[in-house]
């Protein structure tokens, strides 16, 4: 028999309060991973945002759109090397509850400004030369399985009535942060639409995207783009994208950080969960550690013993977590696409959760370890619990 | 015989806040290589204090405790579980095994801290098992066992790795009439057949009328020697 060995059989000793401390610790982990794993979604769309290209805005809101024609003075500018626009299309596919988000791209322009969005030079020209389609992200066609050729009704609200779009392709997107959840459709097939229905609301863009070439010094492109438009009916904002994309998530921020606190808050709770245990179990073996100690184990097998224990559960708890946070991601990702990125598990939660649960396994023996070293011998042998 | 325990003007005072109660004072003790001495005394009176700081698990307040040559009253609590691994056996009143171990592992425990390959400890414990009359319930989980039995494997714990101090704390007290017997003369045969040193406290004249001598403590002090008792 090996020290290993007490250890397994000390854990298992009071089956039940192991196994409801396991699966106490297996649940918190799991709520740790998801919500760790939506923090990191709505991260993502941030942490993917290219260094190179800058956002182009209405001054006061990006709900105000700005003219198409700006686009000619602003490849004039000095360091912007390409551009292109889009709009928010919004509207509704089947019902609010399967949002994802729908863009309107410049299909000449846009798939070369993000490079990341990976379709083949077949697609990419049916989608310039076919106004009526769209390509689609491969999460969003894995959810919903969309193939090429399919079409997909919405129904506008932003633009009213019930459009229809082909599909021409999908993307797969380059890195694992990229957005693999939205659908493109063709800006020039809804400016036509618009100058027919709403000839008011023709050749506006929601926003542009400018790459800068090598060199080119970001915050003076930026500059010298708004100068452009000062004092014009419509004023612009150019900002990087990370800059865009932190405004964008800005009005959601509240709810991140009060996930991310939440998420710490649960590692609290995994550790007094096993506190908990590990105290009840040190005090009912007061007098086995006592006569441990009078038979000669010395305070660093006592230690070894009860971090043992500690961890062990710990451990396991934080394997039935991590396992559980797969297919509870799973489920909660399709109601969930409004984050606009498909949710996985990343290495860095897994990380971090591990890190959580030896941590607590090693914080939670803390005081029964202190409890057994300082009770004297004679006191615990004569200790009746 | 030599003097194996040497006892010299031991005092203990246990104090817990400003409030000083003396346990032990001015005791003078000889204990010889292959004694069995029975401490006897009503409750309150020291005896199992003293035979706490004969084990080394408690420390005089003042004086001198040497066994075997060695002043174990002045060693670190490190050295001191170092010592008694090698040096004592202990026999408690409620056995104190482990549950959630065999008989086999419970004896096999204080081998865990020697250097003895598994073999040799299998060897060991089946030797220490089978003097107590146990080699058919080695598997066997405490809470499978009698009262008798369970001290039996307590007693074969407390000899498996050899030592030259047995300490007994009323042995015989959590037990009934047959098998107090029994376990009594399992210690009188360690005694004489395997030369081991016994140092046993009890409140049960019977008891300690098997031990060769008997010493009496009253309020503290040990009592002039008596005639051997067995």
């Amino acid at each position: 028999m090996k020290v290993l060995k007490l250890i397994i059989k000390n854990t298992f000793r009071h089956k039940l309060r192991t196994f409801l401390t396991i699966l106490g610790i297996g649940v918190a982990v799991m709520a740790f991973g998801l919500l760790r794993t939506v923090v990191t979604a709505f991260d993502s769309g941030v942490q993917s945002s290219s260094a190179d290209r800058l956002v182009t805005r209405d001054a006061v809101t990006f709900i105000n759109p700005l003219p198409l024609s700006y686009l000619n003075q602003m490849k004039q500018v000095p360091g912007v090397k390409q551009i292109t626009y889009m709009n928010w299309f919004g509207g509704t596919y089947i019902d609010q509850s399967h949002f994802f988000a729908r863009y309107a791209v410049d299909p000449n322009t846009f798939f070369s400004v993000y490079p990341e969005y990976e379709i083949g030079r077949k697609t990419l020209s049916e989608f310039e030369s076919q106004p009526n389609t769209c390509i689609v992200g491969s999460g969003l066609a894995q959810r919903y399985n969309f193939k090429v050729g399919d079409v997909i009704t919405i129904d506008g609200d932003i633009y009213p009535g019930t459009w229809e779009f082909q599909v021409a392709g999908i993307y797969k997107p380059e890195f694992k942060s990229t957005d693999a959840m939205s659908m493109f459709l063709n800006w020039n097939y809804l400016n036509e639409e618009v100058k027919q229905t709403f000839p008011a609301r023709a050749d506006e863009v929601g926003w542009y995207v400018e790459r800068i070439g090598a060199g080119a010094n970001p915050g003076e492109v930026s500059r010298n783009i708004d100068a452009l438009f000062a004092n014009s009916p419509a004023e612009t904002k150019t900002e990087s994208e990370r800059q865009f994309q932190q405004g964008f998530l800005a009005s959601a921020g509240a709810i991140i950080s009060a996930m991310d606190y939440m998420s710490f808050v649960i590692v609290g709770i995994i550790m007094l969960v096993l506190a908990n245990t590990m105290i009840m179990s040190a005090r009912e073996r007061t007098r086995e550690y006592a006569v441990l100690k009078a038979i000669g184990f010395s305070g660093r097998h006592l230690i070894g013993m009860i971090f043992g224990e500690s961890l062990l559960v710990s451990l396991l708890g934080g394997v039935l977590g991590i396992f559980l946070t797969y297919p509870v991601v799973n489920s909660f990702a399709s109601f969930a696409s409004f984050l606009g990125t498909q949710l996985s598990v990343q290495s860095i939660t897994l990380i971090t959760a591990s890190a959580a649960v030896v941590i607590v396994g090693i914080a939670a023996a803390v005081f029964p370890i202190q409890r057994a070293m300082n009770t004297r011998i004679a006191d615990g042998i004569r200790f009746v619990g | 015989m030599f003097d194996l325990i040497e006892i010299k003007d031991v005092e203990k005072v246990y104090r817990r806040d400003s409030i000083e109660a003396p346990v032990l004072s001015g005791i003078n003790l000889m204990v010889k290589d292959g004694e069995f001495l029975a401490l006897m005394g009503p409750s309150g009176s020291g005896k199992t204090t003293l035979l706490n700081m004969i084990a080394g698990i408690d420390k005089p307040t003042s004086g001198q405790i040497v066994v075997g040559g060695t002043d174990i009253s002045k060693m670190s609590e490190s050295a001191l579980a170092k010592w008694r691994s090698s040096n004592i056996g202990f026999i408690f009143q409620f056995y104190n095994l482990i549950p959630v171990l065999t008989a086999y592992e419970n004896v096999e425990l204080p081998l865990l801290l020697t250097k003895l390959s598994k073999s040799e400890r299998k060897q060991h414990v089946e030797s220490a098992l089978n003097i107590v009359g146990l080699s058919d319930r080695m598997k066997y989980y405490p809470k499978q066992l009698s009262g008798g039995q369970e001290q039996k494997v307590a007693i074969a714990r407390a000899i498996v790795t050899d030592p030259v101090i047995l300490i007994a704390d009323e042995p015989t007290g959590d037990l009934d009439k047959n098998s107090a017997e029994e376990i009594m003369t399992l210690m009188q045969r360690l005694n004489t057949e395997f030369k081991k040193t016994i140092v046993m406290v009890t409140h049960d004249a019977h008891t300690a009328s098997k031990a060769r001598v008997l010493r009496r403590l009253e309020k503290g002090d040990l009592l002039p020697a008596e005639a051997e008792a067995a």
